[in-house]
Protein backbone atom coordinates (compact mmCIF):
# COMPACT_ATOMS: atom_id res chain seq x y z
CA UNK A 1 0.00 0.00 0.00
CA UNK A 2 1.25 3.43 -0.83
CA UNK A 3 0.42 5.61 2.10
CA UNK A 4 1.03 9.66 2.48
CA UNK A 5 0.50 11.04 5.74
CA UNK A 6 0.29 14.68 5.39
CA UNK A 7 0.66 15.14 8.80
CA UNK A 8 4.68 14.23 8.42
CA UNK A 9 5.25 15.20 5.00
CA UNK A 10 5.89 18.66 3.68
CA UNK A 11 7.55 20.33 0.90
CA UNK A 12 10.11 17.65 -0.28
CA UNK A 13 9.87 15.16 -2.60
CA UNK A 14 6.52 14.68 -4.22
CA UNK A 15 4.91 16.46 -1.96
CA UNK A 16 4.09 20.13 -2.02
CA UNK A 17 2.65 21.94 1.21
CA UNK A 18 -0.21 24.36 0.69
CA UNK A 19 0.14 28.26 1.37
CA UNK A 20 3.65 27.72 0.00
CA UNK A 21 2.97 28.87 -3.48
CA UNK A 22 1.77 31.89 -5.48
CA UNK A 23 -2.06 32.59 -5.86
CA UNK A 24 -1.80 30.84 -9.28
CA UNK A 25 -4.16 30.99 -11.93
CA UNK A 26 -8.07 30.04 -10.39
CA UNK A 27 -8.99 33.14 -8.07
CA UNK A 28 -12.36 32.68 -5.58
CA UNK A 29 -14.51 35.13 -6.37
CA UNK A 30 -17.18 34.66 -4.08
CA UNK A 31 -19.36 31.68 -2.62
CA UNK A 32 -22.93 31.27 -1.50
CA UNK A 33 -23.80 29.00 1.14
CA UNK A 34 -27.30 28.65 2.11
CA UNK A 35 -28.48 28.95 5.48
CA UNK A 36 -32.29 29.28 4.29
CA UNK A 37 -34.52 28.01 1.72
CA UNK A 38 -33.32 30.40 -1.34
CA UNK A 39 -34.96 30.25 -5.27
CA UNK A 40 -32.61 32.59 -6.66
CA UNK A 41 -28.63 32.67 -6.60
CA UNK A 42 -26.72 35.74 -8.51
CA UNK A 43 -23.37 36.42 -8.75
CA UNK A 44 -23.83 40.29 -10.01
CA UNK A 45 -20.84 42.55 -10.73
CA UNK A 46 -18.60 40.24 -11.89
CA UNK A 47 -14.86 41.50 -12.18
CA UNK A 48 -14.23 41.66 -15.38
CA UNK A 49 -10.28 40.82 -15.69
CA UNK A 50 -10.16 37.37 -16.32
CA UNK A 51 -10.58 35.13 -19.05
CA UNK A 52 -12.85 32.04 -18.02
CA UNK A 53 -14.83 31.79 -15.24
CA UNK A 54 -16.08 28.32 -13.30
CA UNK A 55 -19.12 27.69 -11.30
CA UNK A 56 -18.76 24.69 -9.11
CA UNK A 57 -22.27 23.93 -7.30
CA UNK A 58 -23.58 21.56 -4.53
CA UNK A 59 -27.51 21.36 -4.31
CA UNK A 60 -30.80 19.87 -3.32
CA UNK A 61 -33.78 21.81 -4.56
CA UNK A 62 -37.23 21.67 -2.71
CA UNK A 63 -38.96 20.14 -5.92
CA UNK A 64 -40.90 17.33 -5.54
CA UNK A 65 -38.52 15.17 -7.43
CA UNK A 66 -35.18 13.42 -6.92
CA UNK A 67 -33.30 15.61 -8.85
CA UNK A 68 -33.97 19.09 -10.00
CA UNK A 69 -32.98 20.84 -13.09
CA UNK A 70 -31.74 24.42 -12.98
CA UNK A 71 -31.05 27.25 -15.02
CA UNK A 72 -29.06 30.05 -15.69
CA UNK A 73 -29.17 33.53 -17.57
CA UNK A 74 -26.69 36.13 -18.00
CA UNK A 75 -26.90 39.71 -17.39
CA UNK A 76 -30.79 39.66 -16.31
CA UNK A 77 -31.46 38.72 -20.22
CA UNK A 78 -34.89 36.71 -20.34
CA UNK A 79 -35.03 36.31 -24.36
CA UNK A 80 -34.76 33.31 -26.14
CA UNK A 81 -31.14 33.60 -26.25
CA UNK A 82 -30.06 30.73 -25.26
CA UNK A 83 -29.15 27.12 -26.85
CA UNK A 84 -27.76 23.95 -24.90
CA UNK A 85 -26.94 20.48 -26.16
CA UNK A 86 -26.82 17.44 -23.49
CA UNK A 87 -26.18 13.94 -23.20
CA UNK A 88 -27.03 12.20 -20.18
CA UNK A 89 -27.17 8.94 -18.64
CA UNK A 90 -29.66 7.93 -15.75
CA UNK A 91 -28.36 3.93 -15.27
CA UNK A 92 -31.05 2.32 -17.77
CA UNK A 93 -30.95 5.32 -20.86
CA UNK A 94 -28.32 7.57 -22.50
CA UNK A 95 -30.16 10.60 -24.22
CA UNK A 96 -29.32 13.39 -25.97
CA UNK A 97 -31.15 16.10 -26.91
CA UNK A 98 -30.68 19.89 -27.69
CA UNK A 99 -33.17 23.01 -26.92
CA UNK A 100 -32.92 25.67 -28.90
CA UNK A 101 -34.14 29.07 -28.59
CA UNK A 102 -34.71 28.76 -24.60
CA UNK A 103 -35.33 31.87 -22.26
CA UNK A 104 -32.67 30.28 -20.02
CA UNK A 105 -30.19 27.82 -20.38
CA UNK A 106 -31.37 24.41 -18.40
CA UNK A 107 -28.00 22.75 -18.08
CA UNK A 108 -27.25 21.84 -14.82
CA UNK A 109 -28.60 18.63 -12.29
CA UNK A 110 -28.80 18.34 -8.88
CA UNK A 111 -30.88 16.28 -6.20
CA UNK A 112 -34.53 16.84 -5.70
CA UNK A 113 -35.97 16.70 -2.20
CA UNK A 114 -37.54 13.17 -3.06
CA UNK A 115 -33.98 12.23 -2.90
CA UNK A 116 -33.12 10.51 0.26
CA UNK A 117 -32.27 13.09 2.68
CA UNK A 118 -28.67 14.50 2.79
CA UNK A 119 -28.38 13.83 -0.96
CA UNK A 120 -27.29 16.51 -2.84
CA UNK A 121 -26.40 16.57 -6.41
CA UNK A 122 -23.06 18.97 -7.53
CA UNK A 123 -21.70 20.24 -11.15
CA UNK A 124 -19.19 21.92 -12.75
CA UNK A 125 -19.17 24.68 -15.15
CA UNK A 126 -17.15 26.65 -17.28
CA UNK A 127 -17.83 29.58 -19.23
CA UNK A 128 -15.41 30.44 -21.73
CA UNK A 129 -14.04 33.98 -22.63
CA UNK A 130 -16.92 35.85 -20.87
CA UNK A 131 -15.66 39.34 -20.72
CA UNK A 132 -15.10 39.24 -24.81
CA UNK A 133 -17.48 41.51 -26.53
CA UNK A 134 -16.95 40.31 -29.64
CA UNK A 135 -17.88 36.79 -29.43
CA UNK A 136 -21.18 34.58 -28.30
CA UNK A 137 -20.71 32.87 -25.08
CA UNK A 138 -20.22 29.06 -24.51
CA UNK A 139 -20.17 27.17 -21.63
CA UNK A 140 -19.46 23.45 -21.06
CA UNK A 141 -20.54 21.57 -18.24
CA UNK A 142 -20.44 18.49 -15.92
CA UNK A 143 -23.02 17.55 -13.35
CA UNK A 144 -25.44 14.95 -11.81
CA UNK A 145 -26.26 12.91 -8.97
CA UNK A 146 -27.18 9.95 -6.64
CA UNK A 147 -29.22 8.50 -4.97
CA UNK A 148 -28.27 4.71 -4.61
CA UNK A 149 -30.79 3.82 -6.76
CA UNK A 150 -31.60 5.93 -9.08
CA UNK A 151 -29.17 8.86 -10.57
CA UNK A 152 -28.43 10.82 -13.82
CA UNK A 153 -25.29 12.20 -15.11
CA UNK A 154 -24.74 14.18 -17.90
CA UNK A 155 -22.25 16.51 -20.28
CA UNK A 156 -23.84 19.93 -21.77
CA UNK A 157 -22.23 22.86 -24.06
CA UNK A 158 -24.07 25.71 -23.59
CA UNK A 159 -24.43 28.90 -25.63
CA UNK A 160 -25.76 32.60 -25.13
CA UNK A 161 -26.13 34.67 -28.50
CA UNK A 162 -25.08 37.57 -27.13
CA UNK A 163 -22.07 39.72 -27.66
CA UNK A 164 -22.37 41.37 -24.30
CA UNK A 165 -19.48 40.81 -21.54
CA UNK A 166 -21.04 38.68 -18.72
CA UNK A 167 -21.21 40.76 -15.66
CA UNK A 168 -23.89 39.04 -13.75
CA UNK A 169 -25.15 35.21 -14.06
CA UNK A 170 -28.37 34.29 -12.44
CA UNK A 171 -29.21 30.39 -11.28
CA UNK A 172 -32.52 29.13 -10.48
CA UNK A 173 -34.25 26.24 -9.95
CA UNK A 174 -37.68 24.55 -10.92
CA UNK A 175 -37.68 24.52 -7.25
CA UNK A 176 -36.07 26.39 -4.45
CA UNK A 177 -32.42 25.46 -3.23
CA UNK A 178 -32.78 23.96 0.59
CA UNK A 179 -30.18 25.01 3.36
CA UNK A 180 -26.70 23.53 2.49
CA UNK A 181 -26.78 24.29 -1.03
CA UNK A 182 -23.25 26.06 -2.21
CA UNK A 183 -22.01 27.88 -5.33
CA UNK A 184 -18.99 28.95 -5.48
CA UNK A 185 -17.64 31.22 -8.60
CA UNK A 186 -13.87 31.45 -9.30
CA UNK A 187 -12.26 33.62 -12.72
CA UNK A 188 -9.24 31.58 -14.66
CA UNK A 189 -6.34 34.21 -15.06
CA UNK A 190 -4.97 34.97 -18.68
CA UNK A 191 -1.22 34.90 -19.37
CA UNK A 192 0.45 38.02 -17.94
CA UNK A 193 -2.96 39.06 -15.80
CA UNK B 1 4.04 35.28 2.74
CA UNK B 2 2.52 33.99 -0.09
CA UNK B 3 -1.49 34.13 -0.79
CA UNK B 4 -2.15 30.40 -0.66
CA UNK B 5 -3.32 29.41 -4.12
CA UNK B 6 -6.81 28.35 -4.91
CA UNK B 7 -6.19 25.37 -6.34
CA UNK B 8 -3.73 24.08 -4.49
CA UNK B 9 -1.23 20.61 -4.89
CA UNK B 10 -1.83 19.19 -1.53
CA UNK B 11 0.04 15.64 -2.50
CA UNK B 12 1.40 13.55 -5.36
CA UNK B 13 2.76 9.91 -5.07
CA UNK B 14 4.30 9.17 -8.41
CA UNK B 15 4.89 5.42 -8.36
CA UNK B 16 8.52 4.63 -9.19
CA UNK B 17 8.10 0.72 -9.22
CA UNK B 18 5.00 -1.31 -9.98
CA UNK B 19 2.86 -1.05 -6.62
CA UNK B 20 1.15 -4.94 -5.75
CA UNK B 21 -1.09 -3.74 -3.84
CA UNK B 22 -2.72 -1.35 -6.56
CA UNK B 23 -3.98 0.84 -3.17
CA UNK B 24 -3.30 4.64 -3.00
CA UNK B 25 -4.36 6.32 0.42
CA UNK B 26 -3.75 10.02 1.17
CA UNK B 27 -4.33 10.36 4.69
CA UNK B 28 -4.58 13.48 6.88
CA UNK B 29 -6.30 16.25 4.20
CA UNK B 30 -6.79 18.95 5.31
CA UNK B 31 -10.29 20.68 5.96
CA UNK B 32 -9.61 24.08 5.06
CA UNK B 33 -10.76 23.69 1.16
CA UNK B 34 -14.13 23.44 -0.59
CA UNK B 35 -13.87 20.92 -3.33
CA UNK B 36 -10.70 18.10 -3.42
CA UNK B 37 -9.64 17.17 -6.81
CA UNK B 38 -7.74 14.04 -7.69
CA UNK B 39 -5.39 13.47 -10.48
CA UNK B 40 -4.89 9.94 -11.52
CA UNK B 41 -2.58 9.15 -14.80
CA UNK B 42 -1.37 5.75 -15.49
CA UNK B 43 -2.13 2.43 -16.32
CA UNK B 44 -2.76 -1.32 -14.47
CA UNK B 45 -0.86 -4.16 -15.71
CA UNK B 46 -3.16 -7.40 -16.72
CA UNK B 47 -3.51 -8.37 -20.40
CA UNK B 48 -7.39 -7.00 -20.39
CA UNK B 49 -8.14 -3.60 -21.46
CA UNK B 50 -8.81 -1.55 -18.37
CA UNK B 51 -9.99 -2.27 -14.87
CA UNK B 52 -11.63 -0.08 -12.25
CA UNK B 53 -10.26 2.62 -10.14
CA UNK B 54 -12.42 2.70 -6.92
CA UNK B 55 -12.74 5.31 -3.80
CA UNK B 56 -13.27 4.42 -0.09
CA UNK B 57 -13.29 7.40 2.15
CA UNK B 58 -12.41 7.53 5.90
CA UNK B 59 -11.50 3.88 5.51
CA UNK B 60 -15.32 3.24 5.06
CA UNK B 61 -16.10 -0.28 3.85
CA UNK B 62 -19.68 -0.69 4.33
CA UNK B 63 -22.02 -0.98 1.66
CA UNK B 64 -22.22 3.00 1.22
CA UNK B 65 -21.42 4.09 -1.57
CA UNK B 66 -22.90 4.25 -5.37
CA UNK B 67 -22.58 5.41 -8.78
CA UNK B 68 -24.23 6.68 -12.03
CA UNK B 69 -21.96 6.46 -15.15
CA UNK B 70 -22.92 7.33 -18.46
CA UNK B 71 -20.14 6.46 -21.26
CA UNK B 72 -19.06 5.92 -24.98
CA UNK B 73 -17.20 2.28 -25.75
CA UNK B 74 -16.80 1.02 -29.35
CA UNK B 75 -18.78 3.76 -30.38
CA UNK B 76 -21.66 3.16 -28.29
CA UNK B 77 -23.43 5.76 -25.90
CA UNK B 78 -24.47 3.49 -22.48
CA UNK B 79 -25.17 4.05 -18.83
CA UNK B 80 -24.89 2.46 -15.93
CA UNK B 81 -25.69 2.08 -12.33
CA UNK B 82 -24.17 0.66 -9.51
CA UNK B 83 -26.12 0.79 -5.88
CA UNK B 84 -24.99 -0.10 -2.35
CA UNK B 85 -21.52 -1.11 -2.98
CA UNK B 86 -18.36 -1.38 -0.68
CA UNK B 87 -16.55 1.34 -3.01
CA UNK B 88 -16.81 4.35 -5.09
CA UNK B 89 -16.70 3.20 -8.51
CA UNK B 90 -14.93 5.95 -9.85
CA UNK B 91 -13.51 5.79 -13.28
CA UNK B 92 -12.34 2.65 -15.57
CA UNK B 93 -7.83 2.48 -15.68
CA UNK B 94 -6.31 1.45 -18.82
CA UNK B 95 -4.26 -1.66 -18.13
CA UNK B 96 -0.94 -1.54 -19.95
CA UNK B 97 -2.14 -4.77 -21.67
CA UNK B 98 -3.97 -2.23 -24.30
CA UNK B 99 -0.69 -0.67 -25.35
CA UNK B 100 2.41 -0.02 -23.27
CA UNK B 101 2.62 3.37 -24.01
CA UNK B 102 -0.83 4.56 -23.34
CA UNK B 103 -2.13 6.17 -20.06
CA UNK B 104 -5.19 6.78 -19.15
CA UNK B 105 -6.32 9.65 -17.28
CA UNK B 106 -8.74 9.52 -14.17
CA UNK B 107 -10.31 13.25 -12.83
CA UNK B 108 -12.10 13.15 -9.40
CA UNK B 109 -13.88 16.08 -8.04
CA UNK B 110 -14.98 15.49 -4.50
CA UNK B 111 -17.27 17.88 -3.81
CA UNK B 112 -18.01 19.82 -0.55
CA UNK B 113 -15.69 17.44 0.91
CA UNK B 114 -15.22 19.00 4.76
CA UNK B 115 -19.11 19.91 5.54
CA UNK B 116 -20.39 17.66 8.25
CA UNK B 117 -23.94 17.89 7.39
CA UNK B 118 -24.79 16.12 4.22
CA UNK B 119 -23.61 12.63 1.86
CA UNK B 120 -20.52 13.21 -0.62
CA UNK B 121 -21.17 13.72 -4.00
CA UNK B 122 -17.99 12.93 -6.46
CA UNK B 123 -17.97 13.82 -10.45
CA UNK B 124 -15.40 11.99 -12.00
CA UNK B 125 -14.18 11.68 -15.80
CA UNK B 126 -12.57 8.91 -17.20
CA UNK B 127 -10.49 9.09 -20.04
CA UNK B 128 -9.00 5.43 -21.94
CA UNK B 129 -7.28 6.55 -25.03
CA UNK B 130 -8.69 3.63 -27.96
CA UNK B 131 -11.77 2.27 -25.57
CA UNK B 132 -13.26 4.80 -24.04
CA UNK B 133 -14.75 7.95 -22.56
CA UNK B 134 -16.68 8.14 -19.59
CA UNK B 135 -18.45 10.52 -16.89
CA UNK B 136 -19.89 9.18 -13.26
CA UNK B 137 -21.48 10.27 -10.33
CA UNK B 138 -21.13 9.51 -7.07
CA UNK B 139 -22.58 9.42 -3.61
CA UNK B 140 -21.00 8.16 -0.54
CA UNK B 141 -23.92 7.73 1.70
CA UNK B 142 -22.30 9.25 5.17
CA UNK B 143 -22.08 12.97 6.61
CA UNK B 144 -18.73 12.62 7.98
CA UNK B 145 -16.19 15.40 6.72
CA UNK B 146 -13.60 13.47 4.56
CA UNK B 147 -10.54 13.24 6.11
CA UNK B 148 -8.62 9.99 4.75
CA UNK B 149 -9.61 8.57 1.04
CA UNK B 150 -8.28 5.24 -0.39
CA UNK B 151 -7.82 4.72 -4.22
CA UNK B 152 -7.79 1.45 -5.33
CA UNK B 153 -6.92 -0.35 -8.87
CA UNK B 154 -8.60 -3.59 -9.16
CA UNK B 155 -6.07 -4.65 -12.10
CA UNK B 156 -2.96 -4.92 -9.97
CA UNK B 157 -0.09 -4.13 -9.90
CA UNK B 158 -0.02 -0.28 -10.86
CA UNK B 159 2.83 0.34 -13.41
CA UNK B 160 5.60 2.16 -12.01
CA UNK B 161 5.31 5.71 -13.67
CA UNK B 162 1.50 6.01 -12.69
CA UNK B 163 0.98 9.45 -10.57
CA UNK B 164 -1.84 10.57 -8.30
CA UNK B 165 -2.30 13.83 -6.99
CA UNK B 166 -4.69 15.43 -4.99
CA UNK B 167 -5.70 18.90 -5.41
CA UNK B 168 -7.57 21.17 -2.47
CA UNK B 169 -10.03 23.83 -4.33
CA UNK B 170 -10.45 26.75 -2.01
CA UNK B 171 -14.03 28.97 -1.84
CA UNK B 172 -14.23 32.47 -1.54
Amino acid sequence: MASISLKYKSKSGNLTAPGDVDPGAMIPITTTTLTTTTATITFSDIPQNYEHLQIRGFGRSNRAAVNDIIRVRYNGDTGSNYAVHVLNGDGSLAESFANTTQTYQQVYIIGGNNATSGVFGAFITDILDYSNTNKNKTLRQLGGTDNNGNGVVGLSSGLWMSTAAINSITITAIGSFLQYSSFALYGIKRAGA
Amino acid sequence: MPLPSTMTPIATNTLTSNLASGVITFSNIPQTYTDLVIVAVGQGYTSSSYGNLQVQFNGDTGTNYSSTELKEFAGTASTSRRSTQSYLFATSFLDAGSASLLVGTSIINVMNYANATTYKTTLSRGNLPGFKTELNVGLWRSTAAITSLTLTANDTPINAGASFTLYGIKAA
